[in-house]
């Protein structure tokens, strides 16, 4: 055993260190100082799970807990019978987080050939340094499945709407359309964003590791989804102008053109067409043109539709009656250093033959009578000038001069619709003073449920009814658009044939119109046709916008199962009833 | 005393054993309720898919193009229509 030398071992027990004799309170302050961290910890303890836990409490549930959005969709827009006009349905959009998607030259093709893209174009979105790009948006859940199958590296999916139109084009400028992000951006999508709108809900849940939810934490916020907007239009009266329209578009070779059909009693539109229109499902390569929805949005100089306003306030102020002779001859009229001159030259008329024959000396004659305050407030009343307050973006004002700047000549052609500018659907809306007894209806884009509104009272039912058989005159054999009749129904109206002004010079193109309505013995509908540029070779109202008109009333009436108010002369008493009819019978 | 702590503690377990077990059937009830929820917002989807169809195949153009070239039908004459007072009104 080897030994240490100069050093003592001891055990423990002996060590000379505990000879010591210490001071007793070295011993009692460490002890104090031990029992005083122990203090403080506890404290700590305490405050940090009873006073003060929002903060563990949340770092702790976000280790289990997952905050999920729950997506709304947004709102159907439906005609007034439900049918759909516009729809939004599921679809997923494919991104890729660039930096961590590197694929290989394989896993790329086969990406490419799902989405439908060129190889090329998706290396390229892959290979930039942008830490977020969409591959492609609103493909089919089906496809986004499969692309999901694959199990590629930094790329994903994310749910999002995409919002049909299944009547197409025909709809197109009336129910407008939405961007990428469900934003409406035209027409009624636009006007009733914030109703057809979603707000998206949210849940706390508890997944399990299959990520799969097991259970609801906190509360549940539902998502609302947007509310259905039901529409006064009518998509088969709809369709029936549409149509009728793009016929008579390519017969006449026009530039564009428009109707609008309301219903008399409770101001609703039942259908507003437009063309050119434009496919919302595809909206690729979109023209201003195309987009505009002119009946509201374009103003035009309307012409003789305007003429039965001023004989109308002629009737009301007392100035001329129903059979007041008008002496239009010789078809010319010199006011200051203008001539205003008739189509077709006329003697003296009665003042229901001034609308009958659409003479504008007649209604310049009329409009001189009188002051020109009482004539600027009744085309305020009737609404020219003013906002048709419809709430549809961009619905214009159309222009109408204070009457304090008229010189005499200007009055004169307002008369007749000329150094004025309305539009399609302030003129359909005006002509309801004359199917209505005397008042303005107001519009309505949405189904009216209520009972009659009633509009302000612009002329008296004696002098409204006095207009009415005036404008059936302008139909009927002698006036100035036969060819507005339709077999079965009184029909009442007015054409419009008005020069384009362009540059301050009219010019030989020609916007023909038609506003009238029926059935005349209590009146249902009114349609307003207005065709712009004809070309060709027919141009006036009588020949291009009245068939029109007539094509779109009698498919409508008919359509609505209105009850014919005219005999059927023709149809009911044959002429020759053949022996075999006869048999039959 | 010692036979006291035995029977609580098996009480204990036992009521361990079925909070598990409840808390297990919850899970298992959850799930399929978040299952038919799921399928629910399924048919939700496909009713409004549904829709776009019903309307795509229901429309006017479609309606009238049918109508005129496989039914060949066509708008009656004015000369051919006649017109009959509504139901129970009399006929002049």
């Amino acid at each position: 055993m080897m030994r240490f030398k100069g050093k003592v071992a001891h055990k423990f027990a002996e060590s000379p260190l505990l000879q010591l004799r210490l001071p007793p309170w070295r011993s009692r302050l460490m002890g104090l100082l031990i029992l005083g961290s122990f203090g403080v910890l506890i404290g700590r303890a305490f405050y940090l799970q009873v006073l003060n836990n929002d903060f563990l409490q949340e770092k702790g549930e976000s280790r289990y807990r997952r905050d999920i959005e729950i997506s709304a969709s947004r709102g159907r827009i439906a005609d007034r019978h439900g049918d759909v006009l516009a729809i939004s349905t599921p679809m997923k959009s494919i991104w890729a987080v660039p930096p961590v998607a590197r694929l290989t030259p394989e896993q790329t093709g086969q990406l490419a050939s799902l989405l439908e893209m060129d190889v090329k174009q998706l290396s390229q979105k892959l290979s930039t340094d942008k830490p977020f790009v969409f591959l492609r948006r609103q493909i089919p859940p089906s496809v986004a499945e499969q692309v999901a199958a694959l199990k590629l590296p930094g790329i994903g999916q994310d749910k999002e709407y995409r919002r049909f139109y299944p009547t197409g084009e025909m709809t197109a400028h009336m129910v407008g359309f939405t961007g990428v992000d469900d934003k409406g951006l035209e027409g009624v999508e636009l006007a009733f964003h914030g109703q057809l709108l979603g707000q998206p809900g949210s849940r706390s849940v508890i997944r399990d590791r299959r990520g799969q939810i097991v259970e609801d934490v906190g509360s549940i916020k539902p998502p609302q989804d947007g509310k259905e907007v039901r529409l006064a239009l009518d998509s088969k009266i709809q369709y029936l102008a549409y149509s009728h329209l793009k016929q008579a578009m390519s017969e006449h070779n026009a530039k564009a053109g428009g109707v609008v059909v309301l219903d008399v009693r409770t101001g609703e539109i039942l259908a507003l067409a437009n063309l050119p229109t434009y496919n919302p499902n595809n909206r690729e390569g979109l023209s201003g043109a195309q987009l505009r929805n002119r009946a509201l949005t374009d103003t035009f100089e309307p012409g003789s539709t305007l003429k039965p306003f001023t004989i109308a306030l002629g009737l009301e102020s007392g100035k001329v009656r129903f059979d007041t002779i008008i002496n239009c001859a010789p078809g010319r009229l010199t006011i200051g250093n203008a001539t205003i001159a008739d189509a077709h030259p006329h003697g003296a008329l009665t003042v229901a033959e001034v609308i009958q024959k659409s003479s504008n000396v007649g209604a310049a004659k009329v409009a001189a009578m009188l002051p020109s305050q009482k004539m600027w407030e009744m085309f305020d009343d009737v609404g020219f000038g003013q906002v048709p307050r419809l709430g549809f973006p961009g619905e214009v004002t159309g222009r109408v001069r204070p009457w304090k700047s008229w010189r005499p000549i200007e009055q004169a052609t307002m008369a007749y619709g000329h150094g004025i500018s309305v539009s399609l659907i302030q003129l359909a809306r005006a002509y309801s003073v004359f199917a209505r007894d005397g008042d303005l209806v107001p519009l309505s884009l949405t189904r009216v449920d209520s009972s009659m509104p009633h509009g302000a009272t612009v002329f008296s039912p004696q002098t409204a009814r006095a207009v009415r058989v005036m404008l059936e005159m302008a139909v009927q054999p002698g006036g100035t658009a036969p060819k507005a009749q339709i077999p079965g129904y009184r029909v009442a109206g007015k054409t419009g044939t008005a020069h384009k002004l362009e540059g301050g010079r009219y010019a030989n193109k020609y916007v023909s119109s038609f506003v009238g309505f029926a059935p005349v013995s209590d009146p249902r509908l009114i349609v307003a046709v207005m065709i712009d540029e004809p070309r060709g070779g027919k141009h006036y109202g009588g020949e291009v916008a009245a068939p029109v008109f007539a094509a779109v009333m009698a498919s409508s009436l008919r359509t609505l199962g209105i009850a014919p108010d005219a005999p059927l002369v023709v149809a009911q008493t044959p002429k020759t009833t053949t022996p075999t009819v006869k048999a039959r019978l | 005393m010692v036979r006291l702590n035995i029977f609580l503690l098996l009480a204990l377990v036992i009521c361990s054993l079925g909070v598990v077990t409840s808390q297990h059937k919850a899970r298992k009830i959850f799930q399929a309720l978040e299952a038919e929820q799921e399928r629910a917002r399924q048919l939700e989807v496909e009713f409004g898919q549904l829709q776009i169809e019903l309307s795509t195949w229901g429309a006017a153009p479609r309606i009238e193009k049918i109508a005129r070239e496989k039914l060949k039908m066509t708008t009656p004459q004015a000369g051919r229509a006649i017109a009959s007072a509504p139901t129970g009104g009399n006929a002049q």
